[in-house]
């Protein structure tokens, strides 16, 4: 199930009862978001129970350091999937990292780009998790059910230049997930 | 690590007009990505050849923003055949629009199936005490609150992926009533309602909402205890309970363990259950025990496997029935429906009387002296009369009313009677 759009409210306010070290807190955090860290987190590392292990590291991430979240910059959903991403990718990197030989040129290579790789998918995980409702349904019609752009248009009850208009959006929006990282420092520059 | 990361890439700004910007530059030859992946891989059926328009496409004339605008849908091959043909004729001299159809299909390539993988249950517990030992909390959820703040979340995880069929799939709750069992159809939409209407119980009793609120200023009869404020929610709902009664119950639960938590006392007010009251830790364990049954029925209905509680909380469930079973006993002696000595060996409270040994066996087991004679006696191993011996879970389905008391899988040794009392009322303490 996609949570719905939680007010800023939400965020500021679960924000300071962790802050305060409020046990209740931590465990509606958790109920909130640990399917999307742990989707996410699996989606980077391909194994259950290393996915397991980063989203402990999460919680307990933002558990400690409450403060480190700034509700200006954004919805507390998109930060704990920044945290999760980084330290996602953080630790494929210190596994892959583990299995190398010592200057082995070509596998660091190949270690980058499966980082890069798990990366991406990860992040179009979650551009299509958090994207508006509309165009997640077209893509899903179109995609999934293999419906034509007419039928889709006729499954949501819009136009057929809605209907490409929302597929093509939503192409967009997801082609962005190709794009290295956000601003500098930044979970999403892996 | 750093410590200032914000949102980066997981930002939730709008991406429109992300693909137009991106122009191929002059002169380069438009590159045509290839089609993606074979519907045949998908096991979804194949379209019916009339969708797929045109079978000898003849490019159509469309004009710039009309085929601009079929990106999307091309890279999806969600097009007839006539404007795919179309639009990749226009690739072919088109930059801007060749560039955003390759970006288009890639992006497309990163579109998978949602995973489907199931959240281990037991993953919260783990976390959630990782981070505790990691940072101490300051405001504890209350040892007593804990069994409800597991087994409210464990639910909420059954119900996850539950779609229209499960949600409105059969169940027959269970209980005994008079010494016979009794039941009531509904659903798992129904169940979640009437796990509302109970848990709003302790909710009224800690000053908080109220969700039956809207019954009781419609001027329903008095709405009291689990059944009655059950029924007058059913009753008074337009509609059979849908999957939109979990938003509800989950923010309420929430919302318990939060307030116990920041306020709650062991010794916080009393929850009224219509016929009787139990102090709030005994409420809040009693809730998380209907929570844990209610789940089992459900999970039963829609074939879901679903284990027992943690040891720790199933002891303490187990021990609250326990502490609940001499008043139970006097109860049924004063309707009448003992089969025992009609004069009990009364004594004074606060001094040993006859009892019966209840062996729990299991990890969340133990051993309890049930005073048999009167609510106010204490369990005496001096005058045990009766030693009774059964599985924890085996237990709590008796209690829930799940088991007769006939057919409780229970080692007895002593006297019959009593131990029959015991069974009996134990089957008793179920309700709706």
């Amino acid at each position: 199930m996609v949570q719905k759009d939680l007010p800023p409210r939400w965020d500021r306010r679960m924000q300071q009862r962790l802050a305060r070290g409020e046990a209740a807190a931590l465990g509606e955090l958790y109920d909130r978001f640990a399917s999307l860290v742990h989707s996410l987190a699996h989606r980077v590392l391909g194994d259950e129970h290393a996915a397991d292990g980063v989203t402990r590291e999460v919680f307990g991430h933002v558990w400690e350091h409450p403060d480190s979240y700034d509700p200006q910059q954004g919805p507390l959903r998109s930060w704990v999937a920044a945290v999760t991403h980084r330290l996602a990718v953080q630790r494929l990197r210190a596994t892959e990292a583990a299995s190398l030989t010592e200057a082995d040129g070509d596998r660091a290579g190949e270690l980058e780009r499966k980082v890069s790789r798990a990366s991406v998918a990860a992040r179009a995980d979650y551009i299509v998790h958090s994207m508006p409702a509309p165009l997640r349904a077209a893509l899903e019609l179109a995609y999934f059910q293999r419906r034509d752009y007419r039928q889709t248009a006729a499954d949501l009850g819009v136009t057929e230049d809605e209907a490409r208009r929302r597929l093509r959006l939503g192409l967009q929006l997801l082609s962005t997930a190709h794009d290295a990282g956000g601003p500098p420092g930044h979970g999403g520059a892996a | 690590m750093n410590g200032t990361e914000g949102s980066g890439a997981y930002d939730d700004g709008p991406g429109e007009g992300r693909g137009d910007g991106a122009a191929a530059g002059p002169g380069r030859p438009p590159r045509i990505p290839p089609p993606r992946a074979s519907v045949e891989d998908t096991g979804l059926p194949l379209p019916d050849l009339a969708d797929l328009g045109d079978p000898a496409p003849v490019p159509l004339d469309l004009s710039h923003d009309v085929l601009k605008s079929l990106l999307g849908a091309w890279a999806l091959a969600a097009c007839s055949a006539a404007e795919t043909a179309a639009v990749e004729d226009h690739l072919g001299g088109c930059g801007p629009c060749a560039e955003e159809a390759l970006r288009l299909r890639e992006a497309v390539g990163l579109l998978h199936q949602p995973e489907t993988l199931d959240l281990d249950p037991a993953l919260r517990t783990r976390v959630l005490q990782s981070c505790l030992d990691r940072r101490p909390p300051r405001i504890p959820v209350p040892e007593w609150a804990a069994p409800y703040d597991a087994e409210t979340a464990r639910l909420d995880a059954l119900l996850q992926d539950f779609g229209d069929a499960e949600w409105h799939a059969p169940v027959r709750l269970r209980w005994f009533r008079g010494d016979a069992a009794t039941s009531r159809r509904t659903t798992v939409a129904g169940v979640i309602a009437h796990l509302l209407s109970v848990d709003g119980l302790v909710a009224v009793a800690l000053g908080l909402d109220d969700p039956l609120a809207d019954v009781v200023e419609k001027g329903e009869e008095a709405v009291r205890g689990p059944g009655g404020r059950t029924e007058a929610f059913w009753r008074t709902s337009h509609f059979p309970p849908t999957r939109s009664v979990r938003g509800p119950w989950r923010e309420q639960s929430h919302s318990l363990v939060r307030t116990v938590s920041v306020t709650g006392t062991a010794d916080g007010p009393a929850v009224p259950y219509g016929d009787f009251a139990l102090p709030l830790r005994d409420a809040m364990l009693d809730r998380a025990f209907e929570c844990w049954v209610h789940a089992e029925d459900i999970a039963e209905a829609v074939d879901y496997p679903y284990e027992p509680p943690a040891p720790r909380h199933l002891n303490r469930m187990i021990d609250l029935a326990a502490r609940m079973l001499p008043v139970a006993l006097a109860e049924r002696r004063r309707q009448g429906r003992s089969a025992a000595a009609a004069a009990p060996h009364l004594v004074p409270a606060g001094t040993p009387g006859r009892s019966l040994r209840l062996e729990i066996e299991g990890t969340a087991g133990g051993e309890w002296l049930i005073p048999l004679d009167s609510p106010g006696a204490v369990g005496s191993a001096d005058l045990e009369v009766a030693h009774v011996a059964l599985d924890g879970v085996e237990f709590c389905k008796l209690a829930a009313g799940h088991v007769p008391p006939e057919e409780a899988a229970a080692g007895q040794v002593g006297d019959r009677e009593a131990i029959r009392e015991v069974l009996f009322a134990a089957a008793g303490l179920s309700r709706m």
